[in-house]
């Protein structure tokens, strides 16, 4: 029976070809753009690391003066060297890793290579078990490698293809900044969107290539990255002028903990902590402690662009206008064809039978208009990564997403045809018969 | 025109008509909140600057020597200023719309609590002119001032700075900023001019209340100080910038040199601004499309199903103006009745992303505005479904039943 619908739909949409091609291309455009906003949506707000999120979290104590205190600030959003040392040395978490962002000359051995260069992450040991950094060649540097100021270094395999034509380089050394490091691992595409760890180097689209223990970047006097924060009197500097003072916040710290007893337990600690070190004198205010989780901290940090929200609640807006469109279309489409209709309701087909044809037909067209949509949306992305915007290249459209496309236009369809398939089957078929 | 019997067979067909209103009501309130995102995206891309925007250009150097810097910068800008054409040059640590935001919360007493950031620059002696400053009181920096002041623990060691006449309103409203003192984390210093409103570094960013506040302190060279801004006549520009890279290129062999000009900076800013407002405004295009021809497809099916109440008309002494008044004159109470819905839904949109997103209240004109568009479509829209109706010959009504 279906079968029989199916080649009623098709040769009916082929009779009227303008209003069936109206149609189609109304459900197109609605889906196209829905879908284009949907799609950089679901990008952005993805999961950067699925699975684990859950377990990682970005403590934020407050160790700003008493000035300027109100009811219900907010804790700073990056921690001091001082604090984010002592946290990361209580160990108190399952992994810990205390990160902040730069930028390192290299200076390639080969003479047919310029100097240049790169985005760095000064960071420690954890890091990389923490976020399950996936490894090409060797692994990360060691926890007594951070005190010892090791020399180590992690590149990127871009870079390893730049510098060492992509072989196994672990192990042999890399010229930063006139010094001379060791390559300890090389690390395979890992490209976290969001840049969740540290936002405040942009939220989407940065990548760094080198990663070397925080306490011997600090050491050489490595450049920094990112934002910092002072408050008080911003004396006493870290390194002269290389660094913000200990009055400044400016590194990120992320925690491992991996059931919700322990982040409790955490969380505790943090007070704890805050209470001590207001007893000490180093902290003026009373304990102001956040532990959210990674997908928390990305949306308190509204890491989504509000433009794209905008944008994707204005496409809805717009497919709900080609909608109604092609309901009154349908409509008509439907009633005019209130003969043909009645003549089937005479031979004995029921109302039912009737309502099923001619939503057969409405999904006909929504097929049409999902594929036509898809064409569209995949051209609506592609004009998205020809924007300026940061997050631009990462527009493409998943599996998962060109499953959402057809459903979302099969689905509107069906809905558009409810109302006009429930009307053209009420007809009285007599009447209908009598005038023709 | 008698509307009455109108009313009356809209009565009897009150799902298409009902479908035409909405039709138009959705339509109309998207198309309002569209319209008004893009008149205000366009104000954005608009921002006046203070400052020389044709003639202006920057090279910024990345990557040299930092203890070097004091004998440096003096060195590359004598060769900048060396480049025919070139009629000022200055070091400076940053430009406005670079992206790149130095933020002081800045306030007028030693406790005082601010939420506004304020942009942060550091001018190397001349800086004033390189960027085409415009004083409106007060004085520019003095060559001491320059020559003693620096950067340490990024902030100033200068006792003097310039702020905006945004700047200066906000923080002594009804007063004069001349002499006042600002206070920044445990430091003061004293206003010696105001100068036309220059934009903040990144003033998406630093949201309404940080675009125009902007400081600008003197310093000496110093390593901090990263763009070489160089004035010019705004025909040369892109020749200057040309021969400003490989000039830098030249002295700062292992540096990183990077050349625009300051037109291409704020093109560059507003890239992602402008190209939102071609998607709003192809939107709304399609979208208006969309609903002509849907208005199109019901008229001419509701011509298509009086055919023969047309040719009755028309064979008792209705003029073909006389239908073709008829359509319109329907169309025309739908499009009402749509665009009066419409313009409640419009409101209650914007409503919406009021309490949501960062959107201010549309102003009233933009209602009406849509809803004469509605009408205009709509009235485009059944044109041609009325004129085929009174083209329908009185013949018709003497058909067999």
């Amino acid at each position: 029976m279906f079968g029989y619908y199916l080649d009623l739909a098709l040769h009916s949409l082929t009779r009227n070809k303008v209003l069936g091609a109206l149609m189609v291309l109304a459900i197109a455009v609605g889906i196209g753009a829905c879908m284009t906003t949907l799609t950089v949506l679901h990008v952005l707000s993805g999961d950067p690391l699925p699975g684990k999120s859950g377990k990682l979290y970005y403590p934020q104590i407050d160790p700003q003066d008493a000035r300027g205190m109100m009811p219900g600030t907010l804790a700073p959003e990056q921690v001091t060297l001082i604090d984010g040392m002592n946290l990361l040395r209580a160990k108190r978490a399952d992994r810990q890793a205390l990160m902040a962002g730069g930028a390192v000359p290299i200076q390639p051995g080969s003479s047919s290579l310029d100097p240049f260069y790169v985005e760095a992450r000064y960071t420690s040991a954890d890091f990389f078990a923490m976020f399950d950094t996936p490894f090409l060649y060797g692994r990360g540097w060691t926890g007594a490698d951070d005190e010892a100021h090791a020399r180590d270094v992690v590149i990127t395999r871009q870079l390893n293809d730049k510098v060492f034509d992509g072989a196994d380089s672990t192990g042999r050394s890399l010229r930063l900044g006139g010094i001379t490091f060791r390559v300890v691992g090389v690390l395979d595409s890992w490209r976290p969107n969001p840049h969740f760890y540290d936002l405040t180097t942009g939220s989407y689209n940065y990548y760094e290539q080198a990663f070397l223990p925080l306490q011997t970047a600090l050491e050489l006097h490595f450049a920094k990255n990112g934002s910092n924060d002072c408050w008080g009197n911003g004396t006493g500097g870290v390194e002269g002028n290389a660094y913000p003072s200990a009055t400044c916040v400016w590194l990120q710290f992320w925690v491992e903990l991996d059931s919700a007893a322990k982040a409790a337990a955490y969380r505790q600690f943090l007070v704890h902590n805050s209470e001590e070190q207001k007893a000490l004198g180093r902290f003026q205010r009373a304990p102001n402690v956040q532990l959210r989780n990674l997908m928390q901290w990305l949306d308190y940090n509204r890491v989504v662009p509000g433009d794209v929200r905008l944008q994707a609640w204005l496409a809805f807006g717009f497919l709900l206008v080609c909608l109604v469109n092609t309901v009154g279309l349908m409509l008509a489409k439907f009633l005019r064809r209130s003969g043909e209709l009645s003549v089937r309701r005479a031979l004995g087909a029921s109302r039912r039978a009737l309502f099923a044809q001619l939503l057969t037909e409405s999904g006909v067209i929504g097929i049409a208009g999902g594929a036509g949509g898809l064409l569209l949306s995949l051209f609506g992305l592609w004009m998205v990564r020809h924007r300026a915007s940061d997050y631009a290249s990462l527009a493409h459209l998943d599996p998962a997403m060109l499953l959402v496309t057809f459903a979302l236009a099969i689905g509107a369809s069906l809905l558009a045809g409810i109302l006009p398939a429930w009307r053209a089957c009420h007809v009285a078929p007599a009447l209908q018969l009598k005038s023709h | 025109m008698e509307i009455r019997p109108i009313l009356a067979s809209l009565r009897r067909h009150r799902i298409p008509a009902a479908l035409i209103v909405l039709e138009i009501a959705l339509a109309c309130a998207v198309l309002c909140n569209a319209v008004f995102m893009i008149g205000q995206r366009m104000a954005d891309i608009h921002w006046p600057n203070a400052i020389d925007e044709q003639g202006i250009s920057v090279i910024t150097v990345n990557g040299t020597d930092p203890a070097l810097a004091a004998s440096d910068i003096p060195r590359n800008l004598a060769a900048l200023r060396g480049i025919a054409g070139v009629t000022a040059a200055a070091a400076a640590t940053s430009m406005p719309l670079d992206q790149n935001p130095a933020l002081t919360g800045f306030t007028t007493t030693p406790d005082g609590k601010t939420t506004v950031n304020t942009s942060v620059y550091f001018l190397g002696s001349g800086g004033e002119q390189a960027l085409g400053l415009h004083l409106l009181q007060g004085r520019f920096f003095n060559a001491d001032e320059y020559a003693d002041s620096g950067l340490k623990n990024f902030q100033s060691t200068s006792h003097v700075l310039l702020v905006t006449q945004s700047d200066a309103q906000r923080l002594w409203p009804g007063q004069g900023a001349l002499g006042k003192t600002l206070y920044a984390n445990g430091e003061s210093w004293t206003v010696v001019g105001v100068v036309g409103d220059v934009l903040a570094q990144d003033p998406k960013f630093s949201g309404p209340g940080g675009r125009y506040s902007s400081v600008f302190y003197p310093s000496h060279p110093d390593e901090m100080m990263g763009d070489y801004v160089l004035r010019n006549a705004p025909q040369d520009r892109d020749r200057v910038v040309r021969e400003a890279v490989q000039a830098l290129g030249r002295l700062e062999p292992g540096a990183v040199v990077e050349g625009k000009t300051y037109a291409q900076m704020r093109t560059d800013y507003f890239a992602d601004t402008s190209s939102m407002v071609w998607m709003l405004v192809l939107v709304c295009v399609v979208m208006l499309a969309v609903t002509a021809f849907g208005i199109v497809g019901l008229t001419s099916f509701w011509v298509g199903q009086r055919r023969r109440q047309i040719g009755v008309r028309r064979a008792v002494g209705a003029t073909r103006g006389h239908i073709l008044q008829y359509f319109q004159t329907e169309n025309f109470l739908l499009s009402s009745m749509g665009v009066a819905v419409g313009m409640v839904l419009a409101f209650g949109i914007n409503l919406y992303l009021m309490s949501h997103y960062a959107t201010s209240r549309m102003p009233w004109y933009y209602l009406p505005c849509g809803a004469i568009a509605l009408w205009l479509i709509g009235q485009l829209a059944v044109l041609g479904p009325a004129l085929r109706a009174a083209a329908v010959p009185p013949v018709v009504a003497t058909r067999s039943v």
